[in-house]
């Protein structure tokens, strides 16, 4: 069998609002191309996750059975990689760095203040869909530690009293877009 | 290849198959492991074992590190003192330390060999993330804050079992254990327990009981009877300080008595019958499908008593739960038939009565909790304990086990035959099958030494004998000339080795004994901890005297299994047996 580009088939799609029914008779086409394919367990995630917008454990259930794999073994990659998202994303990705320079230098702090503004634990996503917090292990710009990373936005030397302040401006964005 | 190197200052010459644990093993040094464990796992993982090699700048894990010619091994230094003692903080400060009232306490290799290097200070922060305690299942308990990631648990379930319910997700300090899904209830797990079996520390065990057990002891409204499974005599006193392959019989049953269990049953004497129910339905699968040409017969038929291969089959190989013997296991008929027949003889009514059973078997607790067990009208059996609970519960009561004397079982369910204690080992079912079956279709003795037919009982691996019938008595003249072959295989993953043979053709049976857990009930995930081949032989052997030393040593001999018929049931696998002693079962298929 040739080689399918997930990228192309993810492209194509046009799922954001068709109803889960429809979505997994999707998933389950494209996953029979992809069959005993090797390699061919992270791209079903990827056309998964672009099908979903993040994989719930149903669908790591049905990746599983149609790809004839054990279930824990389709849970381990899927939870290896922070590509992949078990929960549903908000509108912002918030990353507080925990590498080296940014936890000596306070990025505990921050992450507890973060947690505390927001109401949400690592991995999880607030209600009204706007952040998702994550934690992550450097991201290059420990000169400038504690770094705290906002989708594309990297805060330098950010200190905690400054967190309300960062997210804040976010919200206000999106009050401006509508 | 053999290579000569130097341990400490000694040389040995080894294979260079070898790894510098095994080699300083036979110089007498024993280096401490942790992840490592033998015949299972060599991953790696948690660098206790380190050692210097001369010419290397860092230390190497011996267990990982294979010999080769000229090498220098120091395994004792100021140095490595010191790093394996500040590996053991490491792992120590993602660990909840709560040892005064922890269940492995004391039988913990992680305590221990904290003790050995004398932690005696946290200087690192102690950093335990979203502890979570998964307790869904009716066998199997998980704890995150004492799992130390060391993997042996995943090595036992999918190398070992197949089973392929557990593993490891996400990364780094993230990592976790878990079946992936909320719960271990919903997964894959067949219950065998040879994760909680392995596990180094109390982060995989089996789900507690005792508390319950001990309220109804004390309750004087109930009536509390206990069975004891065939392999707990082999093993039980390991949990008390005998070393393995003690029978302990005797002092098993006087040690229930102390605890106040009013009547003490042998899950022998339902094995005993187990023979008679399954060996009965085989001959009249054997009848349909070779005198009438039945082709709606399932054969091979499969032994159903162990419910961690149950289980797999109904989620592994659904299409084929018809060829399960529709017999309960001995613990399930034993519940049943004390609530039954037992309960009218005594004239106790069944609610008054609780039914507990050791088991050596994690998958028990499960079993009995299945909907369809309670052809009594009650819960068959109310409460299962492993055979390391059990021990727990006699150090509680303070009963001085080792100068016990013995007693013996009670009337009328504690009677059984050799046959029966067979059942513990793999392969025994089977022998126990045949050597009644022979018996029943013939009117001869199975003819085989000692009764034991060759190469059938063992503890490893997959067996194939066949046995062929000549001169049968008039009822069974059919099966003259009928060349029966039957297989026993213990541990899932080489039942599934079985049964893809089977799927594709390669190989046909007309009976197999299948065992979830490797060498039998004899290392059940409940036994005391940790068993390797050397115990498990020793266990076998000690079973297999029990049955060389008792005069009956055939199911159909049991005198109390004949009364319980000609009183009760009627004959095997009468209307009353199938209702009382016969289960079905669930296709559940894989998620
Ligand atoms: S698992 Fe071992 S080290 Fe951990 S708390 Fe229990 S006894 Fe202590
Ligand atoms: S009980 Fe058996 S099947 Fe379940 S997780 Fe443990 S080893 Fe795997
Ligand atoms: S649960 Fe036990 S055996 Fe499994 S990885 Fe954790 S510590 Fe090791
Ligand atoms: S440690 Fe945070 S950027 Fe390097
Ligand atoms: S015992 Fe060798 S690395 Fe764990």
């Amino acid at each position: 069998m040739h080689y399918i580009n997930p990228i192309t088939i993810a492209k194509q799609c046009t799922c954001q609002n068709q109803t889960d029914i429809e979505k997994f008779e999707k998933l389950g086409e494209i996953l029979s191309m992809y069959k005993d394919e090797p390699g061919s367990l992270i791209n079903s995630l990827y056309v998964a996750q672009t099908i979903f917008g993040y994989l719930p454990d149903k669908v790591i259930k049905f990746v599983a059975s149609r790809l004839n794999e054990p279930v824990i073994k389709v849970f381990g990659v899927a939870t290896f990689y922070s590509y992949f998202s078990r929960f549903p994303r908000g509108k912002y990705t918030i990353k507080v760095c925990l590498g080296t320079a940014c936890y000596v230098r306070g990025g505990k702090t921050l992450l507890e203040k973060v947690k505390k503004e927001l109401g949400i634990s690592i991995g999880e996503t607030t209600p009204d869909g706007l952040y998702t917090l994550e934690i992550v292990r450097c991201v290059g710009a420990c000169a400038l530690a504690p770094v705290v990373v906002v989708n594309n936005d990297t805060h330098r030397r950010v200190k905690s009293n400054q967190i309300p302040e960062i997210l804040q401006s976010y919200i206000s964005e999106v009050s401006n877009e509508n | 290849m053999n290579v000569t190197i130097s341990i400490d200052g000694i040389n040995i010459e080894v294979t260079d198959s070898t790894t510098i644990l095994e080699a300083a093993l036979q110089v007498g040094i024993k280096i401490p492991t942790l992840c490592f464990m033998k015949d299972l796992h060599k991953e790696g993982i948690c660098r206790i074992c380190l050692v210097e090699v001369a010419g290397r700048p860092a230390l190497m894990p011996s267990c990982v590190l294979y010999a080769t010619e000229g090498m220098k091994i120091i395994t004792d230094s100021p140095v490595i003192r010191r790093v394996r003692k500040t590996t053991l903080e490491l792992i120590l400060s993602n660990h909840v330390k709560d040892c005064l009232n922890c269940e492995r306490s004391t039988n913990c290799e992680l305590q221990e060999l904290a003790n050995r290097f004398g932690v005696d200070s946290w200087r690192f922060d102690e950093q335990i993330e979203n502890r979570t305690i998964d307790d869904t299942s009716y066998s199997i308990v998980r704890d995150s804050g004492k799992c130390i990631l060391c993997r042996r648990c995943i090595s036992a379930c999918s190398e070992m079992q197949s089973v392929n319910s557990i593993g490891i997700i996400s990364r780094g300090s993230h990592s976790m254990v878990t079946s992936g899904l909320d719960s271990l209830a919903d997964s894959v797990c067949v219950n065998c327990g040879q994760c909680a079996a392995v596990c180094p520390v109390n982060a995989i065990y089996e789900k507690d009981e005792i508390g319950f057990v001990e309220k109804a002891l004390s309750d004087p409204d109930k009536f509390v009877v206990v069975q004891t499974a065939p392999a707990i005599r082999a093993a039980l006193g390991e949990t008390q300080g005998l070393p393995p392959g003690t029978c302990v019989t005797g002092k098993m049953v006087s040690a229930l008595k102390i605890m106040g269990f009013k009547a003490i049953f042998d899950t022998n004497f339902t094995a005993d019958l187990t023979i008679l129910e399954e060996g009965t339905e085989l001959l009249q699968r054997l009848e349909k499908a070779i005198q009438f040409k039945d082709p709606s017969v399932k054969l091979p038929m499969f032994t159903s008593c162990s419910p961690g291969w149950v289980k797999f089959l109904e989620h592994n190989y659904p299409d084929y739960t018809d060829n399960l013997s529709t017999a309960k296991s001995p613990q399930q008929m034993m519940g049943t038939i004390i609530k039954t027949y037992y309960s009218e003889k005594k004239g106790i009514p069944p609610e008054k009565i609780v039914v507990v059973s050791i088991m050596p078997c994690t998958a028990k607790k499960f079993e009995a909790r299945r909907p369809e067990m309670t052809s009594s009208g009650f819960q068959d059996v109310d409460f299962v304990l492993t055979t390391r609970q059990l021990g727990k519960m006699l150090d509680k009561r303070g009963v001085d086990f080792i100068n016990l004397p013995d007693s013996s079982f009670d009337d009328p369910l504690g009677r059984s035959t050799g046959a029966a204690d067979i059942f513990a080992s793999s392969g025994g079912v089977m022998e126990a099958a045949l050597r009644t079956v022979y018996e029943l279709v013939t009117g001869r003795e199975l003819p085989a030494e000692k009764l034991h037919v060759n190469g059938l009982m063992d503890i490893h691996g997959i067996r194939e004998v066949s046995l062929t019938f000549e001169n049968c008595l008039e009822r069974y003249t059919w099966l003259n000339g009928v060349t029966a072959i039957v297989g026993a295989a213990s541990g899932l993953g080489n039942a599934r080795k079985v049964m893809e043979k089977i799927i594709s053709g390669e190989k046909s049976y007309h009976f197999i004994e299948f065992m979830a857990c490797p060498g039998g009930c004899i290392s059940g995930g409940g036994q005391p901890r940790l068993t390797d081949d050397i115990v498990r032989m020793k266990r076998f052997n000690a079973i297999k005297k029990e049955d060389e030393g008792k005069k009956l040593r055939k199911s159909h001999e049991n005198p109390s299994v004949m009364d319980l018929y000609t009183a009760y049931l009627g004959s095997p696998c009468s209307d009353k047996a199938h209702h009382l002693l016969h289960t079905h079962y669930t296709k559940r298929g894989l998620l």
